[in-house]
């Protein structure tokens, strides 16, 4: 990919730009991180463009109190601090007191490798798992963040998950939230794509006689869709742009009532000391086409 | 302490500031309260009885005044003016801490009437004053006042001087703090708790908090511009 791309990103300021002038209900809170994204919309709407400063324990609380006055509040920067920085914020300022709100991350696991363990929070969802109520959405191109966007803000006062990243497939796909998509068919067991991963799933299966599910909706998990896909083998890959493992619960659940086999790969929970790029990143941590090919075609014999 | 009118004019009479106690030991099993059982109870009288603009019929306007309790340990004294001012029974009191009791020991928004928060862990009633402020002028409510009630040792919380700086710098005029001041803090507040709220812009006084007059001229003193700290001072916790 080149800096030059669309991102993810570029159309979140885009989206939420347009939200802000249509609802009134809406708001943005930041912490300083990409709130030069958004000089026009501050101008426009000094009152519902606020940016906190460095200062993500207030950035959530700012979010719950927005909340509780009828608002539909948007909070953004890097997961790291917005979810797990702050996660006692996110527990109680947010589901304790019974408000909805939309948190829009960006770099969640691997988007920024230069930058270190610091700027990585590839737990972020296997966190947001141990509460209640979340849902949890994955875009894998630019024209899904804006759907999926909308979606969520629009979804009354219920508590929204968008996590943007900077990795992202060639094409969109016609997704509908909260439902997984069926983009190849086969006989030999169901591999999972989450976002992002999707182009190198494809590339890894390219050889082999599988199902590519692809999800961008991962809470709630779509239970149906999967057991629909599984067919008369329930052997089942899932492979996540974040902690290894974080969906394989899900996937458990879902086929209580079948005997069935599921591999998780995602990014390793081991903390990986090394800087460079994300291409490097992924392969380290098997995530590339050669990495997933071989794990995938070893479980799914 | 200056003594208390009867109740005002006009308004039903509900049990009063003389009723308090009674109310409290219902909870506490106590007829006589420690001063740090009762170290906010005369500034949430004060509040509720002269102060905020709201009550039973309007605890779900829009224009209502918000009173946020962060402090949300040792709750009786702030149920028991609630009950007193009829936002629920009395009767609910003696049921404080059941399993099947509104009345936590840490108050519950979901739960009890009135109450505009849950709280318990502390410093979270700061940021969410400051985003209910926030949130009421995006929506051009610019009467209602917003009160939150925080403690010394409290105040210790990182997240309360995210919001104490915030809110000094962006000028949130209808935001209020109330601090009660028992010197609970481990390592104190060296000069003062005020200073740390003037330091960064905001209108404050430091009053004794069993003195009804002076918490009440405090509570309405005028402070354009800028939000505004009444840092009660009440006996140090035994």
């Amino acid at each position: 990919m080149t800096t030059q791309e669309f991102t993810m990103r570029d159309q979140f300021a885009l989206t939420t730009a347009e939200l802000l002038d249509r609802d009134p209900r809406t708001a943005l809170v930041l912490a300083d991180i990409g709130a030069a994204q958004f000089p026009d919309a501050a101008a426009a709407h000094p009152d519902r463009v606020v940016n906190v400063g460095i200062r993500e324990q207030l950035l959530i609380g700012v979010t719950g109190g927005l909340a509780l006055t009828g608002m539909r509040p948007i909070a953004h920067t890097f997961a790291s601090f917005l979810i797990e920085r702050p996660f006692e914020q996110v527990k109680l300022d947010l589901n304790h007191q019974g408000v909805g709100a939309v948190l829009v991350s960006a770099a969640g696991s691997y988007d920024w490798p230069a930058g270190g363990r610091t700027h990585m929070a590839p737990g972020d969802v296997a966190l947001l798992d141990t509460l209640p109520d979340w849902n949890v959405h994955v875009p894998g191109h630019p024209a899904e963040a804006d759907l999926l966007l909308r979606h969520a803000v629009a979804a009354g006062d219920s508590l929204q998950y968008v996590r943007l990243s900077a990795q992202q497939n060639r094409e969109a796909r016609p997704i509908a939230p909260g439902r997984f998509l069926t983009v190849r068919e086969g006989a030999g067991g169901v591999v999972l794509a989450v976002g992002p991963m999707l182009d190198a799933v494809l590339e890894a299966t390219e050889t082999l006689d599988v199902t590519v599910m692809y999800a961008t909706t991962v809470r709630p998990f779509d239970a149906a869709g999967l057991r629909a896909a599984v067919g008369g083998r329930a052997d089942v890959v899932v492979v996540e742009p974040y902690l290894a493992g974080t969906s394989e619960r899900e996937v458990h659940r879902a086929l209580e009532q079948l005997p069935h086999r599921v591999l998780g790969l995602g990014v390793p929970v081991a903390e990986h000391r090394h800087y460079g790029s994300m291409p490097e990143h992924l392969a380290a941590y098997g995530l590339d086409a050669t990495g997933l090919h071989a794990r995938i075609a070893a479980f799914l014999w | 302490m200056t003594s208390e009118t009867a109740h005002t004019p006009g308004r039903p009479a509900g049990p009063g500031w003389a009723d308090l106690p009674h109310l409290m030991s219902v909870m506490t099993g106590d007829e006589k309260h420690s001063p740090a059982a009762t170290s906010t109870l005369d500034a949430l009288w004060v509040l509720y009885d002269r102060v905020l603009k709201v009550g039973p019929a309007t605890v779900d306007a829009a224009d209502r005044d918000r009173f946020l309790l962060s402090k949300g340990h040792g709750p009786m004294a702030y149920y028991a003016v609630l009950a007193a001012k009829g936002f629920f029974p009395v009767e609910l009191l003696s049921s404080f801490g059941s399993y099947d009791s509104p009345l936590g020991h840490h108050p519950d928004r979901l739960l009890v009437p009135g109450a505009e928060i849950g709280s318990g862990s502390l410093g979270h009633g700061l940021p969410l004053a400051v985003g209910t402020a926030l949130g009421l002028r995006a929506q051009g409510l610019d009467a209602p006042a917003v009160w939150v009630l925080v403690g010394d040792a409290e105040f210790d919380e990182g997240s309360n001087h995210e919001a104490v700086a915030f809110a000094g710098a962006y000028g949130l005029e209808r935001l209020h703090v109330v601090v009660i001041d028992n010197s609970s803090a481990t390592h104190g507040w060296n000069g003062g708790i005020a200073a740390r709220f003037a330091g960064e812009g905001w209108s404050a006084a430091t009053v004794d908090g069993r003195d009804h007059e002076e918490l009440y001229r405090a509570f309405t003193a005028p402070h354009p511009g800028r939000p505004h700290v009444v840092v009660a001072r009440v006996e140090p916790k035994d």
